[in-house]
């Protein structure tokens, strides 16, 4: 298996704040790889570290086989990557067309070249009837789209993706992971960092979960669920129930958590971890007829959850 | 094509060429407005003012004494306007070099070709203001009458390098694009004033007789001085003086100019 990116203690700080603490991580070639974690997990500095915007703070980090670390090699790496920022830093002075063309030159494209590279890359995105508007003119999740046409324009081994959709409409969204898996199709290596669970288990093949500048788990998404929760989830809401004044509720929420691999309780929301969904259901609908019920897979945000004991948006 | 320093000519050339790109859309709105600066000088200054100065300076007419120094000026404006508050806004509110240095781009690369740009629009407008005064000679005025005012050019491209590498210092250094106004108000307004462009310093009357002294210490001064030399002359070796002077100030700022960019944008 070849490898893209190897990091091993990879750290940085600034100042007494120690954003990534000491991390190791190895991504193979051509797969979709992504870093979850809440804002100021130390996801962007790394991912900054890797695209060479910083230095390597301590460590080691070998990317496309290429020491990182020094600086030494930052033209040679940047030659083979491809940036898709999270902020929008489009060049506003110029049209859609002339930002592809600038920056291509930037990887050594001739002119015809990047003429050429412009107009495939518009097609790619979707923005070929564009390609003469003033970025200013242009919606968030077309902007997003050049930031993506732009990322690509020196035909990237390994394109990093910080927060691809954060901001956008769920449609531009979902239009964006279209263009991602069609990436993939490429056979591209794809490093994406995102907060968006559903995003990471739509489109990552594995991936790490970071906090507070480490690395909290790692492995396939299906893998970390069945891993760290159960399959399901039951949600019972016991509100009704407790006005009511339902006989037993007390006893009914210990009998279901027992049928449980583990559970947890909000006020009057008891979340049960199950493998056996159905069942638990079923009976709780016996011991509590007047609560709803809701069963539901589980996602990365319960994995992530029971990792860090907090929810990922606070 | 790499240069010392570690620059990459092919990057710094294509940051010049987006530069020119932008200005090839607004160029009516941004370019033009500014050459009409030193024509207003020299028209109110020169005819105005000339007026009342009757007996000249040196044997040269008011005019013609304070054109050579507006040349320098022009270009030392037109590279300052280009390396503070467009580079300002660059670096710090579009993060356009923070996309650069997502690609091969180097800092080194992109303050070349900034670089580059800044003394492109310097040369623009000082060549500008050298073919209006081209002008006024073939009309009887003695502005332009050595041989040696081919050399112009190369005088603003200096002028024009020392001060893109001046500003972009002060550029590299502030974190508020308010700063500017002490820029422009103490430093480039002085210098505009009291370099020898209006009156020369040499007057035993002036600041004690050392105004001059004072003076060659500052930047214009020399810039002023190459431009009189050149286009009026005679030449002598205070013009050689102040040619080095020019150059050991660039070679000083382009070792400082990279180092403080890298300091301001990589951590």
């Amino acid at each position: 298996m070849d490898v893209a990116i190897k990091a091993t203690g990879l750290r940085k700080s600034y100042g007494d704040f120690v954003a990534v603490d000491g991390v190791d991580f190895e991504i193979p070639k051509g797969v979709c790889f992504g870093f979850l974690g809440p804002n100021g997990a130390g996801k962007t500095t790394t991912m900054r570290m890797i695209y060479r915007a910083s230095p390597v703070g301590g460590g080691s980090l070998v990317i496309l086989g290429e020491e990182a670390a020094g600086g030494r090699n930052d033209r040679k790496i940047k030659q083979k990557i491809g940036v898709v920022p999270q902020e929008d830093n489009l060049d506003q002075e110029l049209s859609v067309r002339e930002n592809l063309e600038v920056f291509a030159r930037f990887y050594g494209l001739d002119r015809k070249q990047a003429k050429a590279r412009a107009v495939e890359l518009l097609d790619f995105v979707r923005l070929s009837e564009r390609a003469d508007s003033k970025v200013l003119e242009l919606s968030g999740g077309m902007k997003r789209r050049v930031l993506i046409a732009r990322g690509l324009v020196g035909a990237p081994e390994l394109v990093v993706l910080d927060e691809p959709t954060t901001g956008l409409d769920p449609q531009a969204r979902i239009n964006l992971w279209d263009r991602m898996r069609d990436l993939k199709r490429k056979e591209a290596t794809l490093v994406l960092t995102t907060h968006y669970m559903d995003e990471a288990e739509q489109l990552c093949d594995s991936l790490v979960i970071m906090d507070k500048g480490k690395i909290v788990a790692k492995g396939r998404p299906r893998d970390l669920i069945r891993e760290h929760v159960s399959s399901h989830v039951v949600e019972i809401d016991m509100a009704t129930s407790a006005r009511n004044g339902s006989d037993g509720v007390e006893k009914a929420t210990s009998e279901l958590a027992r049928l449980a691999k583990r559970h947890e309780q909000h006020q009057d929301r008891l979340l049960l971890y199950v493998d056996n969904g159905e069942e638990v259901v079923t009976r709780a609908a016996q011991l509590l007829p007047d609560a709803e019920t809701l069963l539901r897979r589980s996602t990365l945000e319960d994995v992530f959850l029971r990792i860090t004991g907090r929810g990922l948006e606070e | 094509m790499r240069l010392p320093g570690d620059i990459d000519l092919t990057t710094s050339v294509s940051v010049w060429r987006r530069n020119l790109t932008e200005y090839s859309h607004t160029w009516m709105t941004n370019v033009l407005p500014n050459f009409f600066d030193p024509v207003l000088y020299l028209l109110g200054m020169g005819l105005g003012l000339g007026m009342f100065v009757g007996r000249g300076v040196g044997g040269l007419t008011y005019i013609e004494f304070i054109a050579p120094g507006l040349m320098a000026a022009s270009a030392m404006q037109g590279a300052s306007f280009e390396s503070t508050y467009n580079v300002f806004v660059k670096m710090n509110f579009a993060k356009l070099y923070d996309a650069y240095l997502a690609t091969p781009a180097q800092i080194q690369d992109i303050a070349f070709g900034e670089l580059l740009w800044a003394v492109s629009r310097g040369l623009i407008y000082g060549c500008a203001f050298f073919a209006v005064l081209c002008g006024f000679t073939l009309f009887g005025h003695r502005v332009i009458v050595s041989p040696w005012a081919v050399l112009l050019p190369v005088a603003m491209a200096m002028t024009a390098t020392m001060f893109a590498l001046i500003g972009l210092t002060f550029t590299a250094s502030i974190r508020n694009i308010n700063y500017y106004g002490f820029y422009y108000t103490l430093w480039l307004t002085p210098l505009f004033l009291f370099s020898g462009i209006f009156f020369p310093l040499d007057n035993p009357q002036m600041a004690g007789g050392h105004a001059e002294t004072i003076a060659w210490f500052t930047p214009l001064f020399h810039c002023v001085r190459l431009m009189r030399g050149l286009a009026q002359g005679p030449l002598d070796w205070t013009h050689g003086l102040s040619a080095l002077w020019v150059l050991a100030v660039i070679a000083v700022l382009a070792w400082v100019v990279p180092r403080r960019m890298r300091k301001r944008m990589v951590h």
